[in-house]
């Protein structure tokens, strides 16, 4: 069974009229790494919202680790879910970063010997021990956002859940947080969710679901949504610049590999491509 | 602005920066209601010294003191100005009037402006020395009991843990509203009292929209990290008692029995 099941899941935000979700079924297996993509206002982070009961589904229903999401269920499905949110300042509780790691842990009443180890161990993961006594002014956003995930990693969760957690960062906090994602991901095998419109972020995925007005219109590996460029387009959404290349050469009528390449991938299909001449 | 408010620790080493927060707390109090009990030259000297004691054990220099006293020079003076001259008793030195300078209101303004300074003096040592963070902590430990009768000790304590976490994230968010109004031709700081007071109101509206939209945030990512209330957690940070902080407790003690002996 999967990890995440959502079926035919409708929410509306009580002040407006047009419903933010659309019979929206996903399925999200463990271990697997899913990028739900779309423009601005497509119900993206709506989504994440429902699936730890932040927000209370209309219709449809929510299954979180054989977890049906209730009322009764929610705190046990939130202790399964970590969430890391848009702006790296007003997610950070605690005073100083190891605080602000130890919290969620507070909350569950974990003993103060074993919250201790389960901070450090974080703090390690994500690299920031040397920041443990330091006080988020004198962070970056990236650093911000690293600490936000060794929140949500001291608490293991079975769910890690990315709301736009990359958008407010510069280009270098963004690549810092991502490759921790891909570290974590390649040492415990989490399953990731990562609610996004940076296509680099989505391309990292296993699998890519593309959100437009609330409904999933497409959904598959990023090598087969980023070949419809087009398509991209039209929903409002950037196409990896290596694809609009791609693109590009194929009109000027080179033969491209079908299969999303990024960047450096692309570099090394295009020598290759020039040495075989 | 900053320093204003969280400037005023000195991060240090001393002996009295590692006092528990919770003995600085009470000592401090307890230094200010028996200050009370000195009435005369020994007992003053007595305190005096103690002080003096207490500034040496921190390390920091008399200077950080004296400017603690200069904001509260005034009313000072002006209480001691009421003592010296309304203080009947003793040889007259001078008199006009209704006002009279005489000996026993020399002493006792003389009295009055050293219990001020060491009250200051002592105050400041306990904020000098301890981060706002821990007299928090202190504040939450030592009002605990008060939980039993239905006050909401470990809620106030976390509000008033992310007030002081926010300080520095509200600051950042003044000066660029700030800059985003000059940019858009407010004038701060220039003009007459009603032209600045106008000026700030571009600023404290975005401000104070801003703020709700960050509790809005804070709240929805302590919900997601499980949050629900005071009640049934456990704490991180936790305050312990050390052998200095008996020693302090006991140089209390100590200090008690040397005024009420000395004083008159």
């Amino acid at each position: 069974m999967a990890l995440i099941d959502i079926e035919h899941l409708n929410f509306a935000y009580p002040d407006q009229t047009k419903p933010a979700l659309r019979d929206v079924s996903l399925q999200v297996n463990a271990g697997e790494w899913v990028a739900i993509i779309g423009h601005n206002g497509s119900g993206k982070s709506t989504l994440a919202k429902n699936i730890n009961g932040l927000l209370a589904p209309a219709s449809g229903q929510v299954t979180v680790a054989g977890l049906p999401l209730t009322e009764a269920n929610v705190w046990a499905i939130r202790e399964k879910v970590g969430i890391v949110f848009q702006n790296p300042d007003n997610q950070f509780v605690g005073a100083t970063v190891q605080d602000d790691v130890a919290f969620g842990l507070e909350n569950r009443a974990v003993p103060r010997p074993e919250m201790v180890t389960r901070v450090h161990d974080a703090l390690a993961q994500v690299n920031m021990l040397d920041f443990a006594t330091r006080e988020p002014a004198r962070l970056s956003g990236g650093q911000k956002q690293r600490v936000a995930i060794a929140g949500i990693i001291a608490q293991r969760p079975e769910i890690i859940i990315l709301d736009e957690a990359t958008s407010m960062l510069d280009p270098a906090g963004r690549a810092e947080v991502l490759t921790l994602i891909q570290q974590l991901r390649a040492q415990t095998n989490m399953t990731v969710l990562s609610i996004t419109h940076d296509v680099d972020e989505a391309a990292s995925a296993d699998r890519v679901v593309l959100l437009n007005d609330g409904e999933i219109v497409e959904s598959g590996t990023p090598a087969e949504i980023f070949t419809h460029g087009e398509e991209l387009l039209a929903l409002g959404l950037d196409v990896p610049y290596p694809e609009r290349l791609k693109a590009a050469l194929r009109r000027a009528g080179a033969t491209m590999p079908k299969d999303y390449l990024d960047e450096e991938g692309l570099v090394n299909y295009l020598w290759t491509l020039h040495s075989t001449m | 602005m900053t320093k204003l408010l969280l400037g005023r620790y000195l991060p240090g080493d001393s002996w009295v920066h590692r006092l528990d927060p919770r003995t600085k707390l009470m000592a401090s109090f307890y230094y200010i209601g028996i200050i009370f009990l000195a009435n005369n030259w020994q007992s003053y000297l007595l305190m005096f010294v103690a002080t003096m004691v207490m500034v040496a054990l921190s390390k920091i220099k008399l200077g950080f003191f004296l400017r603690g006293v200069r904001p509260m020079i005034w009313l000072i003076l002006f209480t001691v100005a009421l003592q010296i001259f309304f203080t009947k008793g003793g040889t007259v030195y001078w008199s006009w009037g209704w006002l009279a300078i005489t000996q026993y209101g020399l002493t006792n303004g003389a009295f009055i402006f050293m219990r001020f300074v060491l009250i200051i003096f002592v105050s400041t040592l306990l904020t000098l020395t301890t981060q706002p963070l821990s007299l928090a902590d202190a504040v939450e430990s030592l009002l605990k009991p008060l939980r039993r009768i239905g006050v909401p000790v470990t809620e106030l304590a976390l509000v008033l843990q992310i007030a002081l976490r926010f300080v520095p994230t509200l600051m950042d968010q003044t000066t660029k509203i700030m800059n985003a109004q000059r940019a858009r031709g407010v004038d701060f700081g220039s003009g007459n009292l009603f032209q600045q007071m106008k000026a700030v109101v571009p600023l404290l509206i975005p401000l104070f929209v801003d703020s709700f939209g960050i509790a809005e945030d804070l709240a929805t990512a302590m919900d997601a990290r499980g949050y629900q209330g005071g009640d049934g957690r456990t704490k991180f940070r936790i305050l312990q008692y050390h052998q200095p902080d008996i020693v302090a407790g006991l140089a209390m003690v100590l200090l008690t029995v040397g005024l009420v002996f000395l004083r008159a």
